[in-house]
């Protein structure tokens, strides 16, 4: 079942033939990560998880009905039919746990996948008509990105269309964090220093929510629906678990996103499943590895906290 | 042409949501199809794989409506959704061990990474700063990032019968085979007997874990008898329904039961009532054209009995607690006209059996429509008599029935009571009393009205120096006097 490893062909080759290819595809499973990871350690920090969960499942049907609409892989269509369908799911949570006692998970579960739902069967009912199918919903295609129609600014070639999109959505929300970063890290970690300094925590849960849609929306086509949410969590949960400060919790986010895009990317050219699915298992892998290394330090840090005890013991 | 069809009947299922997308030349071909005769199929059971639809999908949406209900009340309702999207590696895994889909093997592989999952969720909350969401979340993405990858390697595989495979994802419920459905009969009478024969044990545990222990219970087992049930539940689902989708087969159906009774044994019937029945209606709809997933069409079905229960609950439904609040706040309407006839016969002196509506609107301060509106309630309801003056004076006049009468004095007297005993018991001042009084004189009821009077030492004047109307006075009339309780006047 596992193709034998060669390393030529799935090393060296990749970057003799195509070095283009291969760099434009890594730039975008980093650009895909590291925005999903950047806008992920907000949400992992404010518990909202399972929210980001929810919302990659829901906008399904926002962009299936964009699709269908415009009958075109119409970016902004896309973009408006899920922000849409992300909004509606949190109100709708929202609207079922304040009206009703079922809890808010509960209700979570029951929008979105009341939502996946209808996404599926339109896609699946209007498979012909236009060129979404379910695998892109589950698999999403990063490895076709470099057959994308390129761009050109002011005549210099940038690069293929979803790269440059992906590109700036993650230099956006880079500005965005530089721009608002002691605001984000005070409505994140103390609400009542917050709202002491004159902020609203309510503008930025709000502000967080947006633009988590908005990523999820343009990381749609790379990653597919699910696992965005691996994308979101994994490189946020590597990060906490190597720093303690919010700036470096963001820089390794950023570097485990590009650890994840050049391993994931060789691993899906050796075991050729798909990419999206191979990052995600190298972000397993890694947090796997991470999280062993400190419960072996922690224990080692006991072990010596022990032993320097016992010394003190003895010498008393 | 099955297909067109098939697919206006999602239409009409998605109802107004995609309307904008009707294109009126397809309409046409709806007269040109079979989906009549695939109903017919269906209904007439005339088809090997219809009746392995049917009894999976209700083996299915028993056993998912049963275990749904204990993670809801366990408060783990995205437990399930993590581990059913966990199983997908041991699915592929399973399928890879003999190279067919065998349900056997395919079982116990989605069980034991579903397992797998749980335990690993629960071991980064216990040792890493990392929360419960973000434990979910991990095992959720990580997991199927896992799963997706191997079956890729798998539909890769050029050896090996992968037929039916790709329906794990979306779920096929005409895909079953014999083989599955047995599997799943299993688990179904497996999951019901064991939750009929320890049903004590799984109560007392899910609700009171402290009295549980109290009890001798081992509830560290019974919560991991539960997670394995739940995996079952999964996986039995998983063919039918689609990895992506379980989770709302567990939450949905038992969320809808929720809404509907407060006893746990009614919930789990309910529960397993609304899945089994969300599953054949998923599976006749998706059964009805070729190429149609079955899961989202269950989910969709569940989501239906949901919302039915959202709104129309008995006790918990939106629109039975709205009609509730407007009953209260008309009773609040009447009880306050009532209390300012009384208050303008009072000033009078009770000389006066007759109110005029001017005089009531000046006292309720709204204007004279909104009077007559609420003095024809108070008629409708019995309390009072619209008569013109016998007196030759044109202006009609209010009288209050007995029934009238008798309520009128008991809020006034609520009104009193409060009023005094907050400045009596709480010691705050007799201008700051009114307000609160205001609000729980709808509310008190004759027990507390009881227990208020003994402890005030049965008062006849308010802190205002207003008399109270006791049980004399109701039944007298009309007039208030000082001696109205007997205590009073013994010594």
């Amino acid at each position: 079942m596992i193709p034998d490893f060669n390393w030529d062909a799935v090393i060296y080759e990749t970057w003799q033939f195509d070095p283009w290819g291969t760099f434009q595809i890594i730039l975008m499973g980093f650009f895909v990560a590291g925005s999903c990871g950047l806008i992920g350690s907000f949400v992992v920090l404010r518990r909202m998880a399972l929210m980001g969960d929810a919302i990659s499942h829901s906008l399904l049907p926002g962009i299936a009905i964009a699709y269908l609409i415009t009958g075109t892989r119409d970016a902004s269509a896309m973009f408006i039919g899920g922000v849409i369908a992300g909004l509606l799911t949190v109100l709708l949570v929202e609207a079922i746990h304040r009206n009703s006692r079922v809890k808010v998970d509960a209700a979570m579960g029951i929008t979105f996948s009341t939502f996946f739902a209808v996404g599926v069967i339109l896609i699946t009912a209007f498979a012909d008509h236009v060129d979404l199918d379910a695998d892109c919903v589950l698999y999403g295609e990063i490895i076709l990105v470099p057959f994308d129609a390129p761009v050109r600014w002011f005549g210099v070639p940038l690069g293929p269309e979803s790269v440059v999109q992906m590109g700036s959505v993650f230099l956006g929300l880079l500005v965005l964090i530089m721009l608002f970063y002691k605001e984000l890290l005070v409505t994140t970690f103390d609400v009542g220093l917050a709202r002491s300094l004159g902020l609203s925590p309510q503008v930025f849960h709000y502000g967080t929510m947006g633009v988590l849609s908005l990523v999820i929306v343009s990381a749609f086509e790379a990653v597919g629906a699910i696992l965005v949410i691996a994308m979101l969590i994994l490189p946020p949960a590597t990060a906490l678990l190597l720093a303690r400060r919010l700036s470096h919790v963001l820089v390794w986010t950023v570097v485990l996103s590009a650890l994840y895009a050049i391993i994931g990317y060789h691993l899906d050219v050796w075991l050729n499943a798909t990419m999206a699915g191979t990052m995600v298992v190298v972000a397993l892998l890694i947090f796997c590895v991470v999280w062993m290394s400190t419960l072996v330090c922690r224990r080692w840090g006991q072990h010596a906290a022990m032993e320097a005890m016992e010394s003190v013991e003895t010498l008393t | 042409m099955g297909v067109r069809v098939g697919k206006w009947l999602c239409l009409a299922l998605l109802g107004g949501l995609v309307t904008p997308l009707a294109q009126a030349a397809r309409i046409g071909e709806i007269t040109q199809t079979n989906w009549q005769s695939q109903a017919i199929d269906f209904l007439t059971f005339s088809n090997p794989a219809v009746m392995h639809a049917i009894f999976g999908s209700l083996f299915l949406g028993t056993v998912c409506g049963l275990m749904g209900c204990f993670i809801l009340v366990r408060k783990l309702a995205l437990l399930g959704d993590t581990l059913s999207h966990a199983v997908l590696p041991g699915v592929a895994l399973g399928f890879v061990w003999n190279m067919t889909k065998d349900p056997v093997a395919i079982f116990i592989g989605a069980v034991i990474a579903g397992l797998l999952g749980t335990v690993m969720t629960q071991l980064i909350r216990q040792t890493t700063i990392l929360k419960e969401d973000t434990s979910l979340g991990l095992v959720l993405g990580g997991f199927y990032g896992i799963g997706i990858v191997l079956m890729r390697m798998v539909m890769n595989l050029e050896e090996g019968n992968k037929a039916g495979l790709d329906k794990f994802l979306f779920g096929q419920a005409a895909a079953l085979s014999r083989g599955d459905v047995v599997v799943m009969g299993i688990i179904a009478v497996v999951t019901v007997l064991l939750v009929y024969l320890l049903y004590k044990e799984l109560l007392v545990t899910s609700f009171d874990i402290a009295f549980a222990r109290a009890l001798g219970l081992p509830a560290q087992w019974i919560h991991y008898l539960v997670m394995i049930l739940l995996a079952f539940a999964v996986v039995v689902a998983l063919q039918a329904v689609g990895v992506v989708l379980v989770s709302a087969m567990l939450i949905t159906p038992a969320a809808a039961a929720y809404l509907l009774t407060d006893r746990l044994s009614r919930m789990l019937l309910l529960a397993a009532l609304f899945g089994a029945g969300a599953g054949l209606v998923g599976a006749f709809t998706s059964y009805l054209s070729t190429g149609l997933p079955t899961g989202p069409f269950m989910v969709l079905a569940a989501t239906g009995i949901f919302i039915i229960a959202f709104f129309f609950g008995p006790r918990y439904g939106l629109v039975s607690r709205i009609m509730l609040k407007i009953m209260r706040q008309r009773r609040i309407q009447v009880e306050n006209t009532l209390k300012a006839i009384f208050q303008v016969r009072e000033r009078g002196g009770f000389k006066e059996e007759g109110v005029t509506l001017s005089d009531l609107a000046a006292r309720r301060n709204v204007d004279g429509r909104v009077i007559e509106q609420e003095v024809r309630r108070l008629e409708r309801g019995g309390f009072a008599l619209i008569e013109a003056e016998r007196l030759g004076i044109l202006e009609r006049s209010v009288f209050l029935t007995p029934r009238g009468w008798e309520q009128a004095c008991k809020v006034v007297r609520n009104h009193r009571l409060w009023e005094l005993y907050l400045t009596n018991a709480a010691k705050l001042q007799a201008d700051h009393v009114h307000e609160d009084a205001e609000i729980i004189e709808h509310v008190l009821g004759d027990d507390i009205v009881m227990k208020l009077e003994r402890r005030l030492d049965f008062p006849s004047r308010d802190p205002h120096g207003k008399l109270i109307p006791g049980q004399k006075d109701m039944e007298r009339g009309f007039i208030l006097s000082d001696e109205v309780n007997p205590v009073e006047v013994l010594p």
